[in-house]
């Protein structure tokens, strides 16, 4: 097998820390080459270097057999390596065609810009990838998460990629849209493209990979052709040991009404939400994306009006015009976007959990000693992994940072918490602390409304099911007929009217 | 586990500082009277009127937002301190004791003034937070409004004020210090605290770090910003106090003028980010003595008048790129 990409001996260290130990390893043509490991075990570090966003502390990198010195992502792109970042590099005022050929627009004759080639070339390319419905004109603001994506990789292989890395690509997408990406990957393959897939979805490493590669803590672990390794073996290399239910178990000792939402509506995206929430329920929200859970969330959070309906706390009416009446009323929430409304990345540790519930601190002066002493605490019941608690939150890994989110969204002491989406991203051991923090909290008597577009997870967690669609709550599952067919015919609309 | 980055963090939060302590080695090096203390005690006098607006635009900026008005507005309620004072001082003129008399009169003008910008400042912050225009827009608008009012009430001439107590007031000198040199280290360390140790400056941190993430975590974001305007404006109506009780009188035309660059160049130079999210108020403090002591040497040295304005322009503009460097380690983050 030839090589495209060999490394040797690559090393990065931040400030004395090591985050990547030694590695050298052969990427081969055509191939599609998985990395998993958990996070902060080093995936990210090593496709940052191979992409230019990085440079390694030691090491060497040969490219089509010749060394290369990776600088920048300019330098990256010039020899054939494209990224496709988790966080999308799109411009969001743009429009697609735009996007895909900023910096190397296409030129007329004159020195004017060819609108209609580039137009054309991407209607071409997104056809390709299946995806003809998204109009060239259109704005990157207003396309969906999965559409973005497309339009990502839409810009990548423009530019004749050797090799195409992708980092979590399916985090956001619907399970039809990501066969679309597999399809486009066994393309892209077909191609000659040599493809480095990230994902902590083991099946789907297993489905799409031909090899993979594991880390872990920054060290090289093992790489394997998939063929040789079951998911169950890739778990355990991942975390160095057994992982055994995932899942905490349930206890549903259904208790009195905390919540109570009756004909809530929002125009254009509710219609009519009624539902209870239990006392120490863990109360499922499935759906497709798109389907009005986290407009929900955001509405019972006071961050959208709504235009009719009530909700009562514990028999007591809510006015929920803010997210401070809510947060005082015993609200809380942990958002599905943890970077774009859940930690401020530049903010340390400490200031990032007590933010919602300053005021606890500050009578009238922030007390800074009782604020590190809280966060000490949470440090240590979440098993949060910091240089120190000042360490601003961009040195953190995404599971970590989750469990600071989630710090923060509990310590305003809630009787309800709304946790949308709340493994998005993270890897498994980071999964499995967070369902069991879950799981402690409503055993403790706190209300939990769980968002997930993970089938699993929502089984595997919740006490009771709601299913919505286009902003209707369509159908209510009891634990015990709980299953993934099930929950898509309502999610899909082949039960549950309409 | 305790491997942070000390390092770079120190510079990014004492590089104004060691930047205060080589400017003024190298110009006692270069003319030794500029050691002298009464030389120190003027350009600290000099600094202390934008170091003053400098304190509240450090919150402005660190929240996002941006303040041009100060000079206008400081203009406007000085010209009514003024006035204020002449009409109390001449309504009161067979009341006695006199030192009651021009008491009462000083506070009137101190009151008015002090109202007037905070209503100015509290304007600004509507007009950005629920009228939604963007802060450089509002105060542009503003700037224009309050010069233009000024003007038209004092003719384009001055206002002079006819009670020589607060003249006195002006050049006031406490313990071998300035009046306003006591009061703008006065507010720095109110401020200060304000700005590390309460929920507001916390908060205004978080609004100018991620806005969103602030609305989320249950701030009102309005409020703080709407407030970030309301202190700059408090801190505008005490330097109108000051600089029109300096000379006793205030000249519509000249008064407050390139206020608000000096302001914001020494706010800059301290350290505080223009994005917004942090920054430190003796940091601006520091920046605008700085600013000081290069016209001062600049003066002493013979320095063209005109071309102060030129070696200013490099000095902020060195001191941004310098922070972005040590900030961002000298490349560009993702």
């Amino acid at each position: 097998m030839e090589a495209i990409v060999k490394t040797e001996g690559i090393t990065k260290e931040f400030s004395s820390v090591r985050v990547l130990d030694n590695i050298s390893i052969e990427i081969h043509r055509g191939e599609v080459f998985g990395i998993i490991g958990e996070n902060g075990a080093g995936k990210s570090t090593f496709i940052k270097i191979l992409s230019g966003l990085y440079e390694p502390t030691a090491g060497k990198i040969w490219f089509d057999g010749k060394p290369v010195e990776i600088r920048s992502p300019a330098d990256a792109r010039k020899i054939g390596i494209s990224l496709i970042p988790q966080e999308f590099n799109l411009v969001s005022d743009l429009c697609v065609y735009e996007n895909i050929f900023l910096g190397e627009e296409l030129l007329q004759k004159n020195g004017f810009l060819d609108i209609k080639a580039m137009v054309a070339r991407t209607r071409e390319l997104l056809s390709e990838l299946e995806v003809s419905s998204i109009d060239p004109y259109a704005r990157i603001q207003n396309l969906s998460v999965a559409q973005k994506q497309m339009v990502e990789i839409a810009k990548a292989i423009t530019f004749d990629s050797h090799l195409l890395i992708m980092d979590e690509p399916t985090t956001m997408l619907t399970s039809k849209e990501v066969e679309i990406l597999f399809r486009l990957i066994g393309r892209l393959k077909a191609r000659g493209v040599t493809i480095v897939y990230i994902s902590h979805k083991l099946k789907e490493v297993k489905r799409i990979c031909d090899r993979v590669m594991v880390l872990r803590d920054g060290a090289f672990i093992s790489l394997e052709e998939v063929k040789n390794i079951d998911t169950d073996e890739m778990a355990r290399r991942m975390v160095g040991r057994e992982l055994k239910g995932i899942f905490p178990e349930k206890k549903s000792v259904a208790g009195e009404v905390a919540l109570s939402v009756r004909n809530l509506s929002v125009e254009g995206l509710l219609y009519d939400i009624s539902f209870d929430l239990h006392v120490g329920e863990v109360l499922g929200f499935a759906g497709l994306i798109g389907a009005g859970r986290t407009e929900l969330a955001e509405t019972l959070m006071g961050l959208r009006l709504s235009q009719s309906g009530s909700v009562t706390l514990h028999g007591r009416p809510l006015r929920l015009r803010n997210p401070w009446d809510a947060v005082h009323a015993g609200l809380s929430y942990l958002s599905e976007d943890r970077q774009g409304s859940g930690i401020i990345t530049s903010f340390d540790v400490v200031k990032n959990i007590t933010l919602t519930s300053l005021k606890e601190y500050a009578k009238p002066f922030i007390n800074q000693k009782s604020e590190v002493e809280k966060s000490k605490f949470y440090v240590d019941r979440f098993s949060i992994k910091i240089p120190s608690l000042s360490a601003k939150l961009e040195q953190l890994s995404g599971g970590n940072q989750q469990k600071v989110s989630l710090a923060k969204s509990i310590d305003t002491g809630p009787r309800v918490i709304i946790v949308d989406e709340p493994t998005r991203g993270i890897d498994i051991k980071a999964k499995h602390d967070i369902y069991g923090f879950i799981r402690e909290l409503a055993n403790t008597g706190i209300s939990v409304i769980f968002i997930s577009s993970e089938l699993e997870e929502i089984i595997g967690m919740c006490d009771r099911v709601l299913i919505m669609r286009g902003g209707s709550i369509v159908g209510e599952l009891p634990q015990e007929r709980l299953s993934e067919e099930e929950i898509m015919y309502f999610a899909t609309g082949i039960k549950g009217g309409y | 586990m305790a491997v942070s980055i000390p390092k770079k963090l120190s510079l990014d939060k004492y590089g104004p500082l060691i930047a205060l302590v080589v400017l003024v080695i190298a110009s006692t090096i270069l003319y030794p009277r500029f050691i002298e203390i009464q030389n120190l005690l003027n350009i600290l006098r000099q600094v202390s009127y934008t170091g003053i607006i400098a304190l509240g635009m450090t919150f402005v900026i660190i929240s996002g937002g941006i303040d041009l008005s100060v000079g206008s507005m400081t203009a406007f309620a000085g010209a009514f301190a003024i006035l204020t004072l002449n009409a109390v001082t001449q309504s009161l003129v067979t009341f006695s004791p006199f030192w009651l008399r021009s008491f009462l009169s000083i506070l009137a003008a101190a009151t008015v003034s002090v109202a007037i910008a905070l209503v100015g400042g509290a304007m600004n912050g509507f007009l950005v937070t629920k009228g939604r225009i963007a802060p450089f827009i509002v105060t542009l608008g503003t700037m224009a409004i309050f010069r233009s009012l000024t003007l038209y009430i004092g003719k384009a001439g001055e206002f002079r004020s006819v009670n020589s107590v607060y003249g006195e007031m002006g050049m006031s000198v406490i313990l071998g210090v300035p009046l306003p040199v006591w009061i703008l280290f006065l507010l720095a360390a109110v401020l200060s605290f304000v700005l590390n140790r309460t929920r507001f400056g916390r908060y205004v941190c978080a609004v100018g770090s991620n806005e969103k993430v602030a609305r989320y975590s249950a701030i009102n974001v309005d409020k703080v910003r709407l407030v970030s305007y309301v202190i700059v404006g408090l801190m505008v109506g005490i330097t109108a106090i000051l600089i029109s009780a300096r000379l006793n009188s205030l000249s519509s035309t000249n008064a407050g003028k390139d206020y608000e660059m000096d302001a914001i160049a020494a706010v800059v130079i301290g350290g505080t980010a223009m994005t917004g999210g942090k920054g430190s108020i003796w940091g601006s403090v520091i920046g605008a003595i700085i600013l000081g002591i290069i016209n001062n040497m600049l003066n002493m040295l013979g320095v063209s008048p005109y071309l102060q304005g030129l070696v200013k322009g490099l000095v902020i503009i060195g001191a941004v790129s310098i922070q972005r460097g040590w900030i961002t380690n000298g490349r560009a983050e993702k």
